[in-house]
């Protein structure tokens, strides 16, 4: 068979042309009324973050369930898509695209470390796809499209600096691991040293496989802190808190963390290793409040083996919560229109109490509270309501730059 | 002066511990020259022996020093059984299984325990020297590396064992003529390389975060030491463990533990480059 020129283009033209509407006339019929709204999932469920993701795969979960058994949204049935990211970066671009161009998800909740929420965050810019990031973090994420529903330092590294500087003293020595959180949480640290009026004699940075801390524990002592500030992630640097107490440290110089305590390593350490470490966040298991006590009662009874409950199982959550109820609001699942609703000072009463939406940042303004680890488990010592992320705020202004898409670092 | 004693005895600390974890596979690497790299999940076995069974109740010595080794020593005659022997002479091959292998024990780990587990503090506690402290673990780990040592170099130059060993390595058509069994001594000594990766792993597991893929912390170090150290199994060992528990220590004291890292990488690259055939092949010829 011969191709003319001329019926070769006229080949090709009626194949670009079905092509390109093809996912017009699918999507059109892929939206009827009786169809599920696809909530997209992007979790850690292997590898060395699994401790995180699992929990946080558990809370949205939870949440769709009880939409789903409260009839819905907008008289649709909710459906979770999930991939499990294996602790892998490629993985998180390979499944961001999936979720965006091949199951059109209406929404994504997903991403742990800052460096795969920034490897998925402009695939969703880019597909258009509305992006919840249910993690504390080192803050500055300024984009329209993207939720950030965790703490940053202004919400907690600020509450437990000046309160661990009240018990010990002013001078510190900040330790922390090497990649963008753990050198931006350090700069937070010594900012909030000084304004409180302390000094900070060292700040040491560990790469995430380093395993004998013989040497800094000698640097330590030699520099006299009155008090150790710690950034330090992941199963190798729990090795810290054990070499520290078994060189006899323990109780000389007290420990203040954002970190410690948001996974496992409570539990993974023996009580005379963890006792009195003080840490801050948005959330912990131990709150007593009736709906902590209630969400916390549903994850163990679904998982009975579940990881601690942590900060960020419990923002999944409420991010999820948040999302439907700017669903609501719009009476849409239109990504603009859910946008501008959510805008709107939505606000939802979560396990951590109330949390609502900072139009300017996209942020939460939520609680945060102080606690002491004690035979194993957190003793809450203090909450703060309503901590705006000031942080982010001081540099992100989603109102005057609704185009704005870029993290910013923040200048100390 | 009570601080220069306690950067020694850290660099003692990073010297020892190098080595204990680097024996096991200089061992199997050196002798049997079988790159396994399911190293690092032999020791994390060991580790995980030693935290479960101290924690059910026995005796955080006997844990460390009885159960770990022939634990991960059975494991690891398993694996010589059923995997390893069909692999001998086939480098790349074995590179392959053994790092499938190692997936599939972190899998099996991570499935039957999870991702958590509860740790054993560390025995021994604390000394001090002036107005600086350390702990008694340290000098233990330093005593264990001394008689680690000893007893394979024991074991190697004058027992029977030891020579049939040698021999085999060495030549193991000719040691089958003169009725050796070679396939038994390989497959022994797999099973004692492996049991003393696996002492390491317990003796490590009371100052380390336990987790599933805690070995991986561990392979690329202990490989780069036991090609850095050369053929002889013992002296070339013991030599880049301590030039590079040395550097690293060093490093990490007078400027940061980032730079430790990088220094022991580039002293890496810098021995490889000058004595492609490690230390060992131009200062401790012939030597164990």
């Amino acid at each position: 068979m011969s191709f003319s020129r001329r019926r070769f283009l006229r080949h090709s033209a009626l194949a670009t042309t079905t092509l390109i509407a093809a996912p017009a006339v699918f999507r059109s019929g892929a939206f009827g009324a009786e169809n599920p709204i696809v909530v997209g999932s992007l979790h850690d469920q292997s590898g060395p973050i699994a401790a995180s993701g699992t929990p946080m795969v558990y809370a949205l979960q939870l949440a769709v369930d009880e939409i789903n058994a409260g009839g819905g949204l907008l008289g649709r049935p909710l459906k979770v898509i999930h991939y499990d990211t294996q602790s892998n970066i490629q993985m998180y671009s390979q499944f961001a695209q999936q979720l965006a161009v091949k199951d059109k998800v209406d929404v994504v909740h997903g991403g742990i470390t800052s460096a795969s929420r920034e490897a998925v965050r402009p695939t969703f810019d880019r597909f258009k796809v509305l992006y919840f990031y249910n993690v504390l973090y080192e803050g500055g994420v300024c984009d329209r499209n993207t939720f950030c529903t965790g703490t940053t330092p202004a919400q907690t590294v600020e509450k437990l600096v000046p309160s661990a500087m009240k018990k010990a003293g002013k001078k510190a020595y900040i330790i922390a691991a090497d990649y963008n959180y753990g050198q931006i949480t350090a700069k937070w640290m010594t900012k909030y040293v000084k304004d409180n009026g302390g000094e900070v004699l060292s700040t040491d940075f560990f790469p995430l496989d380093v395993t004998n801390f013989g040497t800094t524990i000698s640097k330590i002592q030699a520099a006299k802190p009155d008090l150790i500030l710690s950034a330090l992630v992941g199963g190798n640097h729990t090795a810290f808190y054990r070499q520290w107490t078994s060189a006899g440290m323990k109780g000389k110089i007290p420990i203040a963390s954002t970190t410690f305590g948001l996974v496992n390593e409570p539990t993974t350490l023996d009580a005379a290793e963890s006792d009195s470490i003080l840490g801050a966040y948005g959330y912990f298991e131990e709150l007593t409040t009736p709906a902590s006590k209630s969400f916390v009662e549903k994850i163990k009874k679904a998982h009975p083996d579940s990881p601690y409950v942590s900060e960020l199982a419990a923002c999944t959550y409420e991010g999820a919560m948040l999302w439907a109820e700017g669903v609501k609001k719009a009476a849409s699942i239109d990504r603009m229109k859910v946008i501008e609703a959510l805008e709107s000072g939505i606000a939802f009463d979560g396990p951590s109490g109330k949390v609502s939406l900072d139009k300017p940042t996209h942020h939460t303004t939520r609680n945060a509270f102080l606690a002491e680890v004690k035979d194993r488990k957190w003793s809450v010592l203090e909450s703060y309501s309503d901590v705006k992320p000031a942080d982010t705020a001081s540099v992100c202004d989603l109102v005057k730059n609704p185009t704005d898409t870029k993290q910013y670092i923040i200048n100390l | 002066m009570a601080l220069y004693l306690i950067v020694a005895l850290d660099v003692l600390n990073g010297i020892s511990l190098l080595f204990l974890l680097c024996l096991g596979l200089a061992i199997i690497f050196g002798m049997m020259k079988i790159i396994n790299l399911a190293h690092g999940e032999f020791i994390m076995l060991g580790a995980y022996a030693t935290v479960i069974s101290a924690n059910a109740g026995v005796n955080i010595w006997i844990a460390m020093l009885v159960v770990a080794p022939l634990f991960v020593g059975l494991v690891g005659l398993i694996i010589e059984r059923c995997l390893i022997r069909f692999l001998y002479g086939r480098l790349v091959d074995s590179m392959l299984a053994t790092w499938g292998l190692s997936l599939l024990i972190i899998g099996i780990v991570t499935t039957i325990y999870g991702n958590t587990q509860q740790g054993v503090p560390t025995p021994l506690g604390g000394f001090s020297i002036g107005s600086y402290q350390s702990s008694y673990y340290t000098l233990f780990l330093a005593g264990m590396a001394i008689a680690m040592m000893a007893l394979v170099y024991g074991v190697m130059r004058y027992t029977r064992l030891g020579l049939i060993a040698r021999a085999t390595m060495q030549n193991p058509a000719m040691a089958a003529t003169l009725g050796v069994n070679p396939t038994r001594v390989y497959m022994s000594t797999f099973a004692v390389g492996a049991a003393v990766t696996g002492l390491a792993g317990g003796l490590v597991a009371p100052v380390s975060g336990i987790t599933p893929g805690m070995g991986g912390a561990y392979v690329a170090k202990a490989f780069m030491t036991v090609v850095g150290g050369g053929a002889a199994m013992l002296s070339g060992t013991m030599s880049a463990a301590s030039l590079f528990g040395a550097v690293n220590q060093v490093g990490a004291y007078f400027t940061t533990p980032v730079y430790g890292e990088v220094l022991v990488f580039t002293a890496a690259i810098v021995l490889i480059r000058l004595l492609p055939q490690g230390i060992s092949g131009r200062f401790f010829k012939g030597n164990l």
